[in-house]
C-alpha cells in the first residue's frame, strides 16, 4: 500500500489535484461572472492579486496569516463590488468586443497600480502549514500539509458557493437574475443589486485563490502572480463550459492532473502546448463546453 | 382600482400608445383587445414599470405608479404575467413559485404555507413540483406563471395573452379559473387577449386598442354586441 501512495502515478495525481483545485477556483469565479453578466472577466486574476496585496502587504508581515486572509477576502469582495458599479456597469448591452477590451485594459491598470505601490519584487507570504511532503516508509508522498490545506480550502469555498446558490433565497435570486432579468424584476428581484453581489462573490473567491497561490513557497506574491494560474483557469472554464459551475470545477481538477502527467512523462515545457491544444480541440468539438446542456439561451 | 390616464409610449420614432385612458375596477375583469401591434403588450409593460411612458400616468388607488421601478411596482401589489408566460425553464416548478413568494412571505414556514395554498389551487403544480418548468405543457406553464404571480398576493393581476398556444379546451378551463379567482378575491384583472371571443365571455369590461389608440371602452357585453367593433377591430366575423 505504501508503494502505491508513493508511486510515480499517484504522485502525479496528488500533485495535479493540488494545482487543479486552484484552476477550478479561478474557473468558478469566471463562470459566476459569465453567468450573471455575460462578461469574461480577464481582470479577475489581477483583482485577486490586488486583494492579496491588501491583505498581506498593507498589514505588516508580522500579522497573523488568518487575519490577513480575512482582510484579503474583504478587499476582494469590496473590489468586486466597486468594479461592477464603476467599470462593468457601462459595458452592459454593448458590442461583445467592448467588455473584452475594457477588462484586459483593467487587468493592465491593476497590475501597474500594484507594481507602482508595492514594486515588482516578489514577496513571500507566510505559509500556515508545512510545505514539506509527508513520508511513507521513507519515501515522499506528493502531498504536504500545506497542499492538503489548499485542497480542503478549495473544497470549502466551492461548497459555500454551492450552498449559497442552491439552498438560499439569495442564491435563488442570483440565479433568476442571471437566467431571466426581466421576469426577475417583475417578481421583485433587485436585478442590478444581484449583479453587484455576483461580482462581489466571485471576487471574494478570487481573493482566496490568490492567497493560496501566493502563499505557496514556489510562487510568492508579485503583480503578475496570477497570470499563469488565470490562463489555466480560463482554459478550464472554457473546456468545462462557461455556463456550468460543475463543469468548471471538474475541468479544473482534470486539467491540473493532466498537466502533471504531461510535465512528468513528456516535458514540463509541453504543458502550455497541451493546454492550448485542449482548448482548441474543445472549442472545435463542443464550443459551449463539455458540461453545458445544449439549450438555446433566451435573451 | 387601477387607472391609466393620457398614456403615450414611443419606441424611438414608433408611437406604440397614444393618449390611452381607462380604469379597471376591483373584482372585475377588464379585457384589453386588439390586433397584433395594437399596443396591448406595451400597455401592460408600461403599467408594470418595464417601459417608461413619454406622457401620462398610471395610478393604483389614487397613488402614482409611473416612475417607480418594476421591482417596486410588484411590491405595491401589481402582478404581471408576461407574454410567453416568463416561466424560468431551468428552475423547478417549486423554485419558480419560491421566487414569486419572496416579496410577500417572510420566513420558511410562511413560504411553505403559501406554496401549499398554490398547490391546492393548482393541483397539477403540486404533482410536478420537483420537475424543471421547461418540461411542463403549455397549459401547465400558464398555471405556473399565474400561481407565481398570485403567491405574491397582488391586488392587480396583468395577464398578457394567457391563451396563446393553448388548445381551445385548455383555454376555456383557464378563462374559467381566471374568472373564479377574480370573483373570489376581489382581484383587479387586466386581461390582454388576441382571442377576443373567449376573453369577452368572462370580461366585465373591455377596452379595444387600434394602433395605439383606444377605439372602444365599454361594458364587455356592449363591445361584444357592437357589429362594427367585431368586424373591423376584433376580427370576429360570423
Amino acid at each position: 500500500m505504501d508503494a502505491f501512495w508513493t508511486s510515480r502515478v499517484m504522485s502525479d495525481i496528488l500533485g495535479g489535484l493540488t494545482n487543479g483545485v486552484i484552476y477550478a477556483l479561478v474557473a468558478l469565479s469566471l463562470v459566476l461572472i459569465w453567468r450573471s453578466t455575460r462578461i469574461l472577466n480577464f481582470a479577475q486574476g489581477a483583482m485577486a492579486m490586488l486583494a492579496a496585496y491588501v491583505g498581506f502587504a498593507v498589514l505588516a508581515p508580522s500579522t497573523n496569516y488568518w487575519v490577513s486572509m480575512a482582510v484579503a477576502i474583504v478587499a476582494g469582495v469590496v473590489l468586486g463590488g466597486l468594479t461592477e458599479r464603476t467599470v462593468v456597469r457601462t459595458l452592459y448591452g454593448k458590442p461583445e468586443i467592448n467588455p473584452v477590451v475594457a477588462m484586459v485594459g483593467f487587468l493592465l491598470v491593476l497590475e501597474s497600480v500594484a507594481a507602482a505601490i508595492w514594486s515588482t519584487t516578489e514577496r513571500s507570504l507566510p505559509t500556515p502549514f508545512s510545505i514539506i511532503d509527508w513520508q511513507l516508509a521513507g519515501r515522499p508522498v506528493a502531498m504536504s500539509p500545506f497542499a492538503l490545506y489548499e485542497v480542503v480550502t478549495a473544497i470549502v469555498v466551492m461548497a459555500v458557493v454551492a450552498i449559497v446558490f442552491q439552498f438560499t433565497s439569495l442564491g435563488l435570486q442570483l440565479r433568476a437574475a442571471a437566467l431571466n432579468p426581466e421576469v426577475s424584476r417583475l417578481l421583485g428581484v433587485r436585478v442590478t443589486r444581484m449583479l453587484t453581489l455576483g461580482w462581489m462573490l466571485a471576487s471574494g473567491v478570487g481573493a482566496v485563490t490568490a492567497v493560496l497561490v501566493a502563499s505557496n513557497y514556489f510562487t510568492g506574491l508579485t503583480p503578475t502572480t496570477m497570470d499563469g494560474v488565470f490562463a489555466f483557469g480560463f482554459i478550464a472554464a472554457a473546456v468545462g463550459g462557461l455556463d456550468s459551475p460543475v463543469g468548471a470545477l471538474v475541468a479544473g481538477v482534470l486539467l491540473g492532473v493532466a498537466f502533471q502527467f504531461v510535465g512528468d512523462f513528456i516535458n514540463s515545457n509541453a504543458i502550455i502546448l497541451v493546454a492550448l491544444g485542449l482548448l482548441i480541440v474543445s472549442l472545435m468539438v463542443r464550443p459551449s463546453g463539455l458540461f453545458t446542456r445544449r439549450t438555446e439561451r433566451r435573451v | 382600482m387601477i387607472g391609466v390616464s393620457g398614456l403615450s409610449v414611443a419606441y424611438g420614432a414608433v408611437q406604440a400608445l397614444r393618449d390611452v385612458t381607462f380604469e379597471a375596477e376591483p373584482g372585475k375583469i377588464t379585457a384589453v383587445l386588439g390586433a397584433n401591434g395594437a399596443g396591448k403588450t406595451t400597455l401592460l409593460r408600461t403599467i408594470s414599470g418595464l417601459v417608461k411612458p413619454r406622457a401620462g400616468v398610471v395610478t393604483l388607488e389614487g397613488q402614482t405608479l409611473t416612475g417607480t421601478h418594476a421591482e417596486d411596482i410588484v411590491r405595491r401589489g401589481v402582478g404581471h404575467v408576461p407574454e410567453g408566460r416568463g416561466v424560468i425553464g431551468e428552475f423547478s416548478v417549486e423554485e419558480n413559485l419560491r421566487l414569486g413568494a419572496l416579496i410577500a412571505h417572510r420566513g420558511r414556514s410562511g413560504r411553505r404555507e403559501a406554496l401549499e395554498r398554490q398547490y391546492t389551487l393548482f393541483p397539477v403544480l403540486g404533482e410536478r413540483r420537483r420537475q424543471p418548468a421547461a418540461t411542463l405543457s403549455g397549459g401547465e406553464r400558464q398555471m405556473l406563471a399565474m400561481a407565481r404571480a398570485l403567491i405574491a398576493q397582488p391586488r392587480v393581476l396583468l395577464l398578457d395573452e394567457p391563451s396563446l398556444g393553448l388548445a381551445p379546451l385548455v383555454t376555456a378551463d383557464l378563462m374559467h379559473t381566471i374568472s373564479e379567482l377574480c370573483a373570489a378575491s376581489g382581484l383587479t384583472v387586466i386581461l390582454v387577449e388576441q382571442n377576443a371571443k373567449s376573453a369577452l365571455r368572462i370580461a366585465d369590461h373591455a377596452v379595444v386598442l387600434y394602433v395605439g389608440r383606444v377605439v372602444a371602452n365599454d361594458r364587455a357585453a356592449v363591445v361584444a354586441g357592437d357589429e362594427r367593433l367585431r368586424q373591423y377591430y376584433l376580427g370576429l366575423v360570423e
